[in-house]
């Protein structure tokens, strides 16, 4: 039994379609448990006020930002290499996820910044990185969007991947580098888990999880419905209408 | 492979328009800015490397597109496909003769658009150099975004949106080197940054180009 | 050394076209397709020049040893005519264009930009393009397309020149080129059933 099995689409969307409620549940559950919790049942910072709460969106729809991307290059390592369809379209499916985890972390760190630096946006390198990725994000959609022929859409958003990923990285360290000239060293920081106590770091744990289930099963469903458009097609093919 | 850049070079001097095309919106968008901006001295000399680097960028851009879609839309690619020259050397010939043809002359213009924009007397070696060191990169980078795009009718708008975030670290590191000059402060460690991001993109991204090439010819 | 194709399936835009076409092309050989509109000849003789990977099957004996004709000429018109022959010859590795261009009559044309040559001016220099790359196996796809009857028997004499040399040709074609020696290959009963590639029917 290999797990290369599943990337046969029908035993993915057989597999899948059992484990998605299951998804979907827990998904909800961490997130509302680790929301109100959060929201709630917290002390406000002594400094911050209740603007910290903002944190539990914040945090993880960061964290999921990077993630979704480190899974698109994953699933396109994969499909470079052993050419399973399966791995293609969940990096297809995983794109606008993460662009929209993108989004929300922007705007939460925007709403989050302005009761705190006194400004929505500032040119701080993190900030800057994620408006990096996002274009990053948006390149790749336009590009799978635009080519007509799955496979040949597959191959190059994949090298897209792979390249985006290092000028990414690149871009990561120009950005530190450049902001450090303007502003002699970082002075917004936003290295929260170093100083934040146990009473918020559980909760935020909890929307973590929430927010990686909800990744994942977001993609999974995505993923599904790019199999079954792709399944569609193959039949209109094989009747001779397409 | 001498043929090919002779070829391309002797196409962009006669077809009329790819050679100065990219000079004279490189002059356009310098004298839009201090239109944007208004007339200051002072502040168009403190913008000044910084317009003159998103000036080149753009410049480089608007010309990206020519590099492989003429030859697609011809068919010669498709009779250099088949030609015993690996399409690793047609795009790296592609975009040698894209950075002689658009690069260059935007690297020896520069100078005399820093006096439009009272560029101080310091920063003109950097912008210069600066500009030397970091356009090759704009070439290649670019000749990676159109050998993704190739195939697609009207390509251009997306491959505007692939190229530009892949040029945000040139830019960075260029446009310091150049603000760095003006202001007298040292300029080794952005530009040697430069010059790292300029040879890296010249030796692996043609692989890259040249994958994404050969399935678009597919 | 024989060109030679085994099984060959092709297909285009994702739909299965042809499949099991086999056949082999000897030196001082020609061979003509012959089918419909939409069989599949251009994608055929595309899969056999290599610019296209075949769905199965093989083609042996083609490595860099095919020159290839499609649809457009691969032609410049901003070069001159002779300019438009040497670089080509040179990116081949070949330097003579002089036969290629009296072949087809273009001597009083070589100082002309390609792009005021007619239709069928232009169709002659993208074919003299075949002479100069100094391959053995011409892939011509539809190769008297806008030409007028002089210039296909001028292509005609161009084409048992090259078969007299040792060379053969594979082409489709629908004009009748007096070349009697050509075999013809029908490829209707190659056709495809309606069916989906390979790489699809795992979706199914």
């Amino acid at each position: 039994m290999s797990l290369w099995e599943y990337a046969n689409p029908v035993k993915f969307i057989r597999t899948t379609d059992k484990l998605l409620p299951w998804l979907w549940i827990a998904a909800v559950a961490c997130l509302v448990i680790g929301l109100v919790w959060g929201f709630f049942l917290t002390p406000d910072d002594y400094r911050q006020g209740s603007t910290v709460k903002i944190i539990y969106l914040h945090v993880p729809s960061a964290l999921m930002a990077i993630n979704a991307w480190m899974m698109m290059l994953v699933a396109s390592l994969i499909w470079i290499v052993r050419r399973h369809h399966v791995s293609a379209l969940a990096a297809r499916a995983a794109a606008p996820v993460g662009a929209v985890m993108t989004l929300i972390a922007l705007a939460t760190g925007a709403f989050w910044g302005q009761p705190m630096w006194g400004t929505w946006w500032a040119w701080d390198p993190r900030l800057t990185s994620f408006l990096i990725l996002f274009l990053f994000y948006l390149g790749y959609m336009a590009l799978w969007e635009a080519i007509e022929n799955d496979d040949t859409a597959a191959d190059l958003t994949s090298i897209l991947c792979l390249v985006g990923s290092v000028f990414a990285v690149l871009s990561r360290y120009a950005v530190n580098f450049w902001n450090q000239g303007l502003h002699q060293g970082a002075t917004l920081s936003l290295d929260a888990e170093e100083n934040i106590s146990d009473v918020f770091w559980y909760p935020l744990l909890v929307c973590i999880a929430g927010f990686v289930l909800l990744f994942i099963a977001l993609v999974f469903l995505r993923t599904q419905t790019e199999i079954r458009a792709r399944r569609t097609r193959a039949l209109l093919a094989r009747e001779g209408q397409a | 492979m001498k043929a090919l850049l002779y070829r391309d070079l002797i196409l962009s001097v006669r077809a009329g328009g790819g050679f100065g095309l990219g000079l004279a919106f490189f002059l356009i968008v310098t004298v839009l800015v201090p239109f944007g901006v208004g007339p200051q001295t002072e502040l168009l000399a403190r913008i000044a490397p910084g317009i003159l680097w998103i000036g080149a960028l753009l410049a480089c851009l608007l010309s990206l597109d020519r590099i492989l879609a003429l030859d697609w839309e011809d068919g010669s690619l498709d009779l250099l496909a088949t030609a015993p020259l690996p399409v690793e050397s047609i795009v790296t010939v592609k975009a040698l003769a894209h950075w002689i043809t658009t690069g260059l002359p935007l690297v020896l213009a520069a100078p005399v658009l820093g006096v439009l924009l009272s560029l101080p007397l310091p920063a003109y070696q950097w912008v210069l150099i600066s500009l030397a060191v970091g356009t090759p990169a704009l070439s290649v980078i670019g000749t990676f975004g159109a050998s993704l795009t190739v195939g697609l009718k009207r390509g251009g708008l997306l491959m505007s949106l692939l190229v530009l975030p892949l040029y945000v670290p040139t830019l960075i590191f260029g446009a310091e080197v150049a603000r760095r000059g003006a202001e007298g402060l040292t300029v080794q460690t952005p530009l040697l940054l430069l010059a790292g991001i300029s040879f890296g993109v010249i030796a692996l991204l043609p692989f890259a180009s040249a994958a994404v090439l050969r399935i678009n010819l597919r | 050394m024989n060109l030679t194709v085994r099984d060959l399936a092709v297909t285009r835009g994702g739909i299965a076209i042809l499949e099991g076409v086999s056949f082999d092309l000897s030196p001082r050989e020609a061979l003509v397709l012959r089918g419909p509109n939409g069989i599949g000849k251009t994608t055929l003789l595309r899969s056999v020049a290599g610019l296209q990977p075949a769905e199965a099957g093989t083609v042996t004996g083609a490595e860099d040893r095919i020159a290839h004709a499609g649809h457009s000429d691969g032609l410049k018109a901003m070069l001159s005519v002779t300019e438009n022959l040497r670089f080509w010859a040179s990116v081949f590795g070949t330097s003579d264009i002089e036969p290629a261009l009296a072949a087809f009559d273009l001597l009083e044309l070589r100082d002309r930009m390609a792009g005021t040559l007619s239709a069928g001016q232009k169709r002659r220099l993208g074919l003299a393009r075949l002479m100069v790359t100094g391959r053995p196996i011409w892939v011509l796809d539809e190769p008297t397309v806008s030409l007028d009857a002089a210039s296909v028997a001028l292509f005609a004499e161009a084409v048992r020149a090259h078969l007299a040399r040792g060379g053969s040709a594979l082409m489709a074609t629908h004009i009748d080129l007096g070349l009697a020696e050509a075999r013809v290959l029908d490829l209707t009963p190659f056709k495809a059933g309606p069916r989906a590639r390979a790489m699809d029917e795992a979706f199914l």
